[in-house]
C-alpha cells in the first residue's frame, strides 16, 4: 500500500510497488481517457526551488489529466523562501492546502527534511546532485516497456557521473534487478562517488573514460548531460562539457537493438543527427514519464483504485 | 608525580589520548559540573606514553556516543564502594544523532539548521559516516 508514503529515492519503493507503478502506467497508456476524472478534487503543490521545466510540466501534465489541480511556485523569489522561511515551515503550510507535494531543491537532502514535518506525501523532483527518483522512474519504465524487461542488460551511463542525480539514482534502482552490468564512461574529474559504488556490489562494474571502446557491448545507453549548475568553477565546467559527443559514427559501432536514453534537457552531448536513428528514444522516454508520473500520483493518493479492471 | 585521590562513586575515563581530554571534558559539559570532577593531562603512561584521564564523583549519564567519536580507545571504569563494577571499552556507534555535522556544502544542513541529523557508519577503519539527507561520507 503506497498511499501516504513519500518518494525520496528510487529505494523507498519495493521491487512489487515498482512493478505495480508499472503497471498501471501501463493501463493508463492503454486508455488514458478513464482516468480523466480519478483525481477531481485532488491539489498537487509543486514546490520548485530550482529552474526546471521539463519535470515541473511532467507533474503538472500528469496532474491534469487526472483531473486534479496544481498550485506552487516555479523559483524561489516568487515564494516566502526569499523572505527567508525554512522548508519545515514551508512544507507545513502548503500541507494544509494541497493533497500531494512535489519539490525540487539545488541542496541535498531538501525533500528528506521536509517529508519530516510534512503529513501529505512528498515526492522529491531532484535534490541537487543526489537523487532524482520519478526520473528514474521514467528511465526503468522506458527500459520496461523497449526492452520487455528490467533485468539482464548492460547498461552504459555516461557523462557527468559525480554530480548526475539522475544516473545516481538510477543505479541506485537498477542494482535491485538481476544480472546487471553497469558501465560507468566519465572523465575521471566526474567519475561515480564512492557511496553508489557501494550499491552496485554483486553486479559486474567497468569504469572507464572512452566511450568508443565500450559502446559495442550495450544494451542500453544512457547519456547524461554535463551540468553547468552543479559547478563552482566556470572554467572547469567548459573544460569538461564537450569530452563526450554522441553522434552517428560512434553510434555506428553500437548493437542495432541498443536503446539510447537521455533524462533531457540535451545541450551538445548527443548530435542532433542521432535523432532520427530508431534506438534514440529520448523522446519516447519523455512520455513514458508523464504516464509513470500520474501512476505514481495515484497510487500516493490511494486513488489509484479508481478505473476498475 | 600529581596525586589525585580515588573516587568513592563515579566513573574514571582513562586512556584518552593525551591532548584530548579537554576536549572531553568540555563536550560532556563537566566544566560546568556542581559535582567534583578532575582532569589530569599527560598523565605517564605505559601503553600510551603519555594520556589524559578523567575522574567524576558522581554517576553521571554519559553520552557513550561523543566519547566514541571524539576518543575510541579509552575505556571507561564505573566504580561503586571503591570498587571497579565496570569496564566499558568504546567503539564507534554504528549511529549517530545531534553530533557530527555534514561537511558537504552542497547538503540541505549546509543552509538550514538541522540539530538531529543521524550519521549511519559505513567504514570503521576509515571512520566514515554517511549523512542521512545527503548521502555523502563524512571522515571524523
Amino acid at each position: 500500500m503506497l498511499k501516504g508514503k513519500h518518494l525520496l529515492e528510487p529505494t523507498d519503493l519495493s521491487l512489487q510497488e515498482l512493478e505495480d507503478i508499472f503497471n498501471l502506467a501501463d493501463s493508463i497508456i492503454k486508455n488514458p481517457k478513464a482516468y480523466l476524472d480519478c483525481c477531481k478534487g485532488r491539489l498537487l503543490a509543486t514546490l520548485f526551488y530550482e529552474p526546471s521545466t521539463r519535470t515541473r510540466f511532467s507533474f503538472e501534465a500528469a496532474m491534469l489529466r487526472l483531473g486534479g489541480q496544481v498550485i506552487g511556485f516555479s523559483e524561489p523569489n516568487s515564494s516566502s523562501v526569499s523572505k527567508g522561511e525554512t522548508i519545515s515551515d514551508t512544507i507545513r503550510t502548503i500541507a494544509c492546502y494541497a493533497d500531494i507535494a512535489v519539490m525540487r531543491h539545488p541542496k541535498e537532502g531538501a525533500p528528506r527534511l521536509a517529508s519530516k514535518y510534512s503529513n501529505i506525501p512528498v515526492i522529491n523532483a531532484g535534490d541537487g546532485g543526489h537523487q532524482h527518483p520519478t526520473q528514474t522512474l521514467t528511465d526503468l519504465l522506458t527500459i520496461r516497456s523497449l526492452k520487455q524487461n528490467i533485468s539482464n542488460h548492460v547498461i552504459g551511463i555516461c557523462g557527468d557521473l559525480k554530480f548526475g542525480r539522475t544516473a545516481h539514482s538510477l543505479v541506485k534502482a537498477l542494482s535491485r534487478y538481476k544480472s546487471m552490468t553497469f558501465i560507468f564512461i566519465s572523465p575521471p574529474e566526474l567519475k561515480i562517488p564512492d557511496y553508489i559504488i557501494d550499491e552496485v556490489k554483486g553486479h559486474q562494474l567497468i569504469q572507464t573514460s572512452s566511450l568508443e571502446e565500450v559502446i559495442p557491448q550495450l544494451d542500453i545507453l544512457y547519456m547524461t548531460r554535463i551540468q553547468r549548475e552543479r559547478f563552482f568553477n566556470e572554467e572547469e565546467y567548459l573544460r569538461l562539457k564537450g569530452y563526450f559527443v554522441l553522434d552517428n559514427k560512434k553510434l555506428s559501432l553500437a548493437k542495432k537493438d541498443m536503446i539510447i536514453l537521455h533524462p533531457l534537457p540535451r545541450v551538445d552531448e548527443i548530435a542532433k543527427e542521432v535523432d532520427t536513428d530508431k534506438r534514440a528514444v529520448y523522446f519516447k522516454q519523455a512520455r513514458y514519464g508523464m504516464y509513470v508520473r500520474m501512476a505514481l500520483i495515484l497510487k500516493l493518493l490511494g486513488d489509484d483504485t479508481c478505473v476498475k479492471n | 608525580m600529581l596525586k589525585i585521590n580515588g573516587i568513592n562513586k563515579g566513573i574514571v575515563i582513562d586512556h584518552i589520548t593525551a591532548g584530548l581530554g579537554h576536549k572531553i571534558f568540555k563536550e560532556l559539559n563537566l566544566d560546568k559540573a556542581e559535582y567534583t570532577t578532575a582532569l589530569i593531562k599527560n598523565v605517564p603512561s605505559n601503553k600510551l606514553g603519555k594520556k589524559d584521564l578523567i575522574k567524576i564523583d558522581n554517576v553521571v549519564d554519559l553520552n557513550l556516543d561523543v566519547l566514541g567519536l571524539i576518543d575510541p580507545n579509552l575505556t571507561i571504569t564505573i566504580i561503586e564502594d571503591e570498587q571497579i563494577v565496570d569496564k566499558i571499552k568504546l567503539s564507534l556507534p554504528k549511529k549517530v544523532t545531534g553530533i557530527l555535522k555534514c561537511k558537504n556544502p552542497r547538503c540541505i544542513s549546509s543552509i538550514e539548521e538541522i540539530d538531529d541529523i543521524t550519521f549511519t557508519l559505513v567504514d570503521e577503519k576509515k571512520k566514515e559516516y554517511k549523512c542521512e539527507y545527503c548521502d555523502t561520507r563524512n571522515s571524523l
